[in-house]
């Protein structure tokens, strides 16, 4: 169906790239969420206000953005101000790393989010109940809490996955050699923009389809032993 | 008090150690562009190559440094420098008053005109009234762009791309009468298959206010030890006759110019 | 820092965020146009009506907008010809037509799924109720389905403004000087990296909170009967 020119390869190569930027972004970003719900339920003001601070921040800024200051401008500021010191040094982040960074720090803030919202939607009865019934609260946290809130996080986890695994496609414009910048280097030489961002564009398709149903499958198995309504 | 002291002493500890890494083999981490061909470019393996390339491998070479190339989108490649994300620019950049008041250059390596090419058999004539209300595609924040904004700015409309290879897209698709580029770059793609349908009009432009001294290495201001070394290589590949052997594999005349 | 720089180009990202909101703007509205009969479509039990607004909802939802701004500007080029045959090259040769297209397509699958969604939501309860008063369907839709489900899609809708907001950050991509194509121009002269970019980041986080702000309000308003 398409003539790729000698440049299949590429694309494939970029493919594995996207995924590997993507699942550790999602890594960092499960963490981040787990780490900023976890303030933001805290009774420490000082948490809550950087949890809120964190979350504010990110949903008011273009991801393109956001990528562009860690990437760029992060960097330069801190060695201006160790200049400023009479320090010299150097922050070498590449551009894997800093897409990780930037990627799994906006994620972070609606992974925070939705584990929030998991862990409010447990009852507290069950918490007191676990209290009664002697449990300590690391105990209480790991067998009564977590996998209930993994149940209630699965779906919007998913969602954040899908809605970064397309992101990623950004990390391109930092010269990260992933799906879409491999892409645009088979379009500029072989001048058929179509035929390779068209075929790009179902490899991402594919990606999200194979994400789905995952993630039903995944919702099946955390749902096992609740009974159907 | 003692605190102080200790402090101090930990950092000399730290400085002379990483005195000590240094001097163990120069790492030079070079910086390209990958997008301007023929100059330098991504291949279909993926790697890179191009005349800035072979030119800087050979440097290399010649300063018996372990090199490392990072490829950078032109439009950051001098805040990356500065960034510190490699040490040394090597693709095609000219050498301008605006850029020196940033980065330092090397001695020219080669230089270039820049032309304009139009639509094969489009009566576009390379005059204030023939560019009249013409729309021209350039890459943005090069010699090209500057040149094109300050002789003709108040004629054309000016479209500026990420990079070249755009640009030759959109010149293939119509939406730019005109490019203004590198006549060693837009004459690389004017012999590509697709460039068939585009050629060269007017003069070639050397205009130095614009154009800047020819084409050089840019390092960071403070390194003027690794500026000396280029600077001294450029010249050992010059003689030694490794700069005529890459210079005949791309051109068929002498690129460095007088 | 320096912060004159910031001062000197302000009206410049200022003229920037003027385009920002433009496309915003236009976007909204054309995808708004096309969201609303592409949930009904989804909704309905033709094939010939729900596959196509499957596969379009799917698509535009399931692959990067980087690509699909990507694929309407340089991909259109490779159809030079035909579209000018059509007489829509001079359409597409623009590139805030191209730009504005892709934002559209994007946004109004997102929009279709969300209305969908709220059209679902609304009890059937009282859809039966209605139909025992004798209305009928067009006067069910307009008095009953379709108000009921502004008011649940309206929070949704408002994030979706949002993002499309900040999604219009890519058209500087393809050579538009929007507020982030701006900044890019301004630090290429200027080098002020970080100064040039938080400040652009202030500006559309200001935009993003007024926006919020707005729909917070218009919510109120939808749901005061419910107080």
């Amino acid at each position: 169906m398409f003539d790729l020119k000698g440049y299949g390869g590429l694309l494939l190569d970029g493919l594995w790239m996207t995924l590997a930027v993507g699942l550790s972004s999602m890594l960092l970003a499960l963490l981040l969420g787990l780490l900023g719900s976890w303030a933001k339920l805290s009774r420490n003001p000082i948490a809550v206000w950087f949890a809120d601070l964190y979350t504010t921040v990110v949903r008011g800024i273009p991801e393109l953005i956001l990528l562009l200051l860690v990437y760029f401008g992060i960097p330069t500021l801190i060695q201006d101000i160790a200049a400023r010191f009479g320090h010299d040094i150097t922050i070498n982040l590449n551009p894997f790393m800093a897409g990780t960074l930037a990627i799994g720090f906006i994620y972070g803030a609606f992974s925070t989010e939705v584990f929030r919202g998991a862990f409010m939607s447990i009852a507290p009865g069950q918490l007191e109940a676990a209290k009664a019934m002697g449990m300590g609260r690391s105990l209480s946290f790991r067998r009564i809490l977590l996998p209930q809130a993994m149940r209630f996080a699965l779906p919007g986890l998913g969602n954040v996955w899908m809605v970064l695994i397309k992101a990623t496609a950004l990390v391109s414009i930092i010269q990260l050699d992933e799906l879409m910048r491999k892409t645009k280097i088979a379009a500029n030489a072989t001048h058929e923009p179509f035929t390779f961002y068209f075929l790009a564009s179902l490899l991402y398709l594919g990606l999200t389809i194979i994400s789905m149903l995952v993630q039903s499958r995944a919702e099946c198995w955390a749902n096992r032993g609740v009974a159907e309504r | 008090m003692k605190k102080n002291r200790l402090h101090i002493l930990l950092f000399t500890l730290l400085l002379s150690f990483s005195g000590l890494l240094q001097a163990e083999s120069i790492k030079i981490r070079m910086g390209t562009e990958g997008a301007y061909p023929p100059f330098n470019l991504i291949d279909k393996e993926g790697k890179l190559g191009g005349f800035d390339v072979e030119i800087g491998k050979a440097l290399c070479e010649a300063m018996q440094a372990d090199c490392e190339w990072v490829t950078s989108g032109w439009d950051g490649i001098i805040p990356a420098l500065l960034a510190k994300k490699f040490d040394t620019i090597i693709a095609s950049m000219s050498i301008t008053e605006e850029r020196k008041k940033q980065v330092a250059f090397t001695d020219k390596y080669y230089t270039t005109p820049v032309r304009f090419a139009r639509p094969k058999g489009m009566p576009i004539e390379i005059t204030d009234e023939g560019l009249k209300d013409k729309i021209v595609g350039v890459q943005s924040s090069t010699v090209a762009e500057n040149f094109l904004r300050g002789r003709f700015g108040e004629i054309v409309e000016v479209k500026a791309y990420g990079t070249q290879d755009e640009a030759n897209l959109d010149m293939l698709s119509g939406r730019v009468d005109l490019l203004l580029a590198d006549s060693f770059v837009l004459g690389e793609f004017l012999n590509s298959k697709d460039g068939q349908s585009i050629e060269f009009v007017g003069p070639a432009f050397t205009d130095k206010k614009y154009l800047g001294d020819g084409i050089g290495i840019a390092v960071r201001k403070e390194d003027s030890a690794l500026l000396e070394k280029l600077n001294a290589a450029i010249k050992q590949i010059r003689e030694d006759g490794t700069y005529a052997r890459i210079n005949a594999k791309y051109f068929d005349f002498d690129v460095f110019g007088e | 820092m320096e912060f004159s720089v910031v001062w000197d180009n302000l009206p410049k990202l200022l003229q920037g965020a003027q385009l920002t909101l433009e496309i915003t703007l236009l976007s909204l509205m054309i995808g708004l146009v096309i969201a609303v009969p592409v949930a009904l479509m989804r909704r309905s039990k033709n094939p010939l009506l729900w596959m196509p607004a499957y596969g379009y909802i799917l698509y535009f939802r399931g692959t990067p907008l980087l690509i699909q701004l990507f694929l309407i500007y340089y991909g259109s080029g490779q159809f030079r010809p035909e579209l000018s045959d059509l007489g829509l090259w001079g359409l597409f040769r623009e590139a805030y037509f191209c730009g504005v297209l892709a934002l559209t397509l994007n946004t109004g699958a997102y929009t279709a799924e969300i209305f969908r969604g709220a059209i679902q939501a609304v009890p059937a309860g009282d859809v039966e109720a209605a139909k025992a008063c004798g209305m009928g369907r067009i006067l069910i839709f307009r008095r009953i389905i379709l108000p009921k489900a502004i008011r649940l899609a309206w929070p949704m809708y408002g994030n979706e403004v949002v993002f499309l907001m900040q999604a219009t950050s890519l058209v500087s991509v393809i050579t538009l000087l929007d507020l982030t194509g701006i900044a890019g121009r301004i630090i290429s002269k200027t080098f002020a990296v970080y100064e040039i970019y938080i400040m652009t980041a202030l500006l559309y986080l200001a935009i993003t909170y007024a926006i919020v702000f707005l729909f917070k309000r218009i919510e109120k308003r939808l749901n005061r009967h419910l107080a």
